[in-house]
């Protein structure tokens, strides 16, 4: 890999950095023995502290978690998607007294943290946890959503509304049809990453007692005994990163993907019958 | 509505709490970020790849994680801290530096190239042509980001309220529960002093983004 930044290494550089790199990885290979060294002194590598994942009810507890963590991410992504298209055409309308009301309500759901907004649902409108959760969800990412798509709308060349409305239709027609497929192709990639926020998350739902993966955990170490916090914690982190880094992943390769294929600009958007092989 | 101004002493103290916790951590945030960035472009690869996993891994970790890791079973392991806020600002710089690094990198990569090879071809090293030309210019298209980063930061740090640390989210919860009968008002003034800080910032992101538009 060349950068413009800098000269491809000498073999004085090349020495140097390889003597920097290996001191670096020596400082944090030290500071991970040490931690590791500290949780040993601690019991933590104890055979039978890990044993427990031996057993099928410490699995299904995580399995449990998850699912909770996982159906609330994709109930409140379903009904926050939709929401936030209306909200985004309320908030370009052309009619004043839509547009005014919804820009400030989209101020105030952006403004304000999720888990705040789960704390109100739950105790102003006495809900369970799980409705309390994906409402936080959806009202927030609604409103983040219809940003997104609106950002996407501005983002198009000025020409596709006009030809919208050049060729008779309505200015809502000409949203619909012309510029929102447009702008959600376009701004695919955020949408995706804001997908894997909204599934970081739920992991606020245990704030508010809802049965999710680390409330599992929770309630494991308080059955199992204290001394078994550590190896589920552990387990629990390392799904949960899991889940979250494929999901990134996926953004990514969408975004790679849209970038081929847009190179051209969207005139080039294939057309039917005309098989792209740009690979 | 008498509880908000009844409790108007808590609020204040939340409110400074919750400053105090998105003004320190952010400070951190953007020189550990920017230092990340700076990792991230340089010429040794061990610095190029841990840049990038950390910023990959702490990106996909949820927030909640690392502070039930902080408050719940760190102490478990014998670690206790003895102010908590002391945690919370290592976890929300920890979190919030990773999306910085992502923003300045983006940053950088807007730089024109031209820039970059005029700032060689006279001679400057790399740690030169970073400091003294890609960086200020990229920190200044990243601003309108940076600022959406650290509201997102204002707004993370209720978390550290649901874990013992009394900031605006911590006492918004506490007051609920002295007031079961005006709920409604308790977290609808909590929800006032964060739009406080989110909607007058949110402002500047958009003028500055507005004239970084013209400018260029």
């Amino acid at each position: 890999m060349t950068s413009v930044l800098y000269d491809v290494p000498g073999p004085k550089a090349r020495r140097i950095s390889l003597i920097g790199s290996i001191v670096g990885v020596v400082v944090i290979g030290g500071l991970l023995a040490l931690a590791i060294v500290t949780l040993a002194q601690q019991g933590i590598f104890q055979a039978q502290r890990w044993a427990i994942f031996g057993q099928a009810d410490v699995w299904t507890l995580l399995f449990n978690g998850m699912s909770a963590t996982l159906s609330a991410a994709a109930i409140a992504a379903v009904i926050a998607f939709p929401l936030g298209l209306l909200l985004c055409l309320m908030r370009i309308s052309d009619i004043a007294w839509i547009r005014v009301p919804t820009r400030i309500v989209l101020e105030f759901l952006r403004g304000m943290p999720v888990v705040l907004m789960m704390l109100f649902v739950l105790l102003v409108f006495a809900t369970n946890s799980f409705v309390a959760v994906v409402a936080g969800l959806v009202l927030y990412n609604a409103a983040i959503f219809a940003e997104i798509i609106r950002a996407g709308i501005q983002s198009l060349p000025k020409g596709q509304r006009e030809a919208g409305l050049a060729i008779g239709l309505t200015s809502f027609q000409s949203r619909l049809s012309v510029e929102l497929p447009q702008a959600i192709r376009r701004m695919l990639p955020s949408l995706v990453a804001q997908l894997v926020v909204l599934l970081k998350d739920t992991s606020l739902g245990y704030i508010v007692a809802y049965g999710e993966l680390l409330r599992a955990v929770q309630v494991m170490a308080d059955f199992l005994g204290p001394q078994f916090l550590f190896p589920v914690f552990f387990v629990a982190a390392a799904i949960y990163i899991a889940i979250n880094l494929a999901v990134s992943r996926l953004a990514i390769w969408i975004e790679r993907r849209g970038s081929k294929k847009a190179a051209g600009g969207v005139a080039k958007a294939p057309t039917a019958g005309v098989s792209t092989v740009v690979k | 509505m008498d509880v908000i101004i009844e409790s108007l002493p808590q609020y204040w103290d939340g409110f400074l709490r919750t400053l105090f916790l998105a003004v320190v951590s952010g400070i951190i945030a953007l020189i550990v970020g920017t230092l990340l960035a700076a990792a991230r472009v340089s010429p040794v690869a061990a610095l190029r790849g841990f840049s990038m996993a950390y910023v990959e891994v702490v990106r996909n970790t949820p927030l909640t994680i690392a502070f039930f890791f902080a408050a719940v079973v760190l102490p478990r392991l014998g670690v206790t801290f003895q102010q908590f806020e002391i945690a919370a600002i290592i976890a929300l710089s920890a979190y919030t530096s990773a999306f910085i690094a992502e923003a300045v990198r983006s940053g950088v990569n807007s730089v024109p190239l031209g820039q970059a090879e005029a700032a060689r071809s006279i001679g400057m090293t790399f740690g030169q042509v970073l400091s003294l030309i890609i960086l200020p210019q990229a920190l200044r298209t990243v601003v309108p980001p940076l600022i959406n980063i650290l509201i997102a930061l204002v707004k993370n740090s209720s978390v550290a309220g649901a874990f013992f640390v009394l900031e605006l989210f911590g006492y918004g919860k506490q007051l609920a529960n002295d007031h079961g009968d005006a709920v409604m008002w308790v977290l609808v003034g909590v929800a006032f002093f964060y739009l406080l800080i989110t909607v007058p910032l949110g402002y500047v992101a958009h003028q500055v983004e507005r004239k970084v538009a013209i400018a260029r």
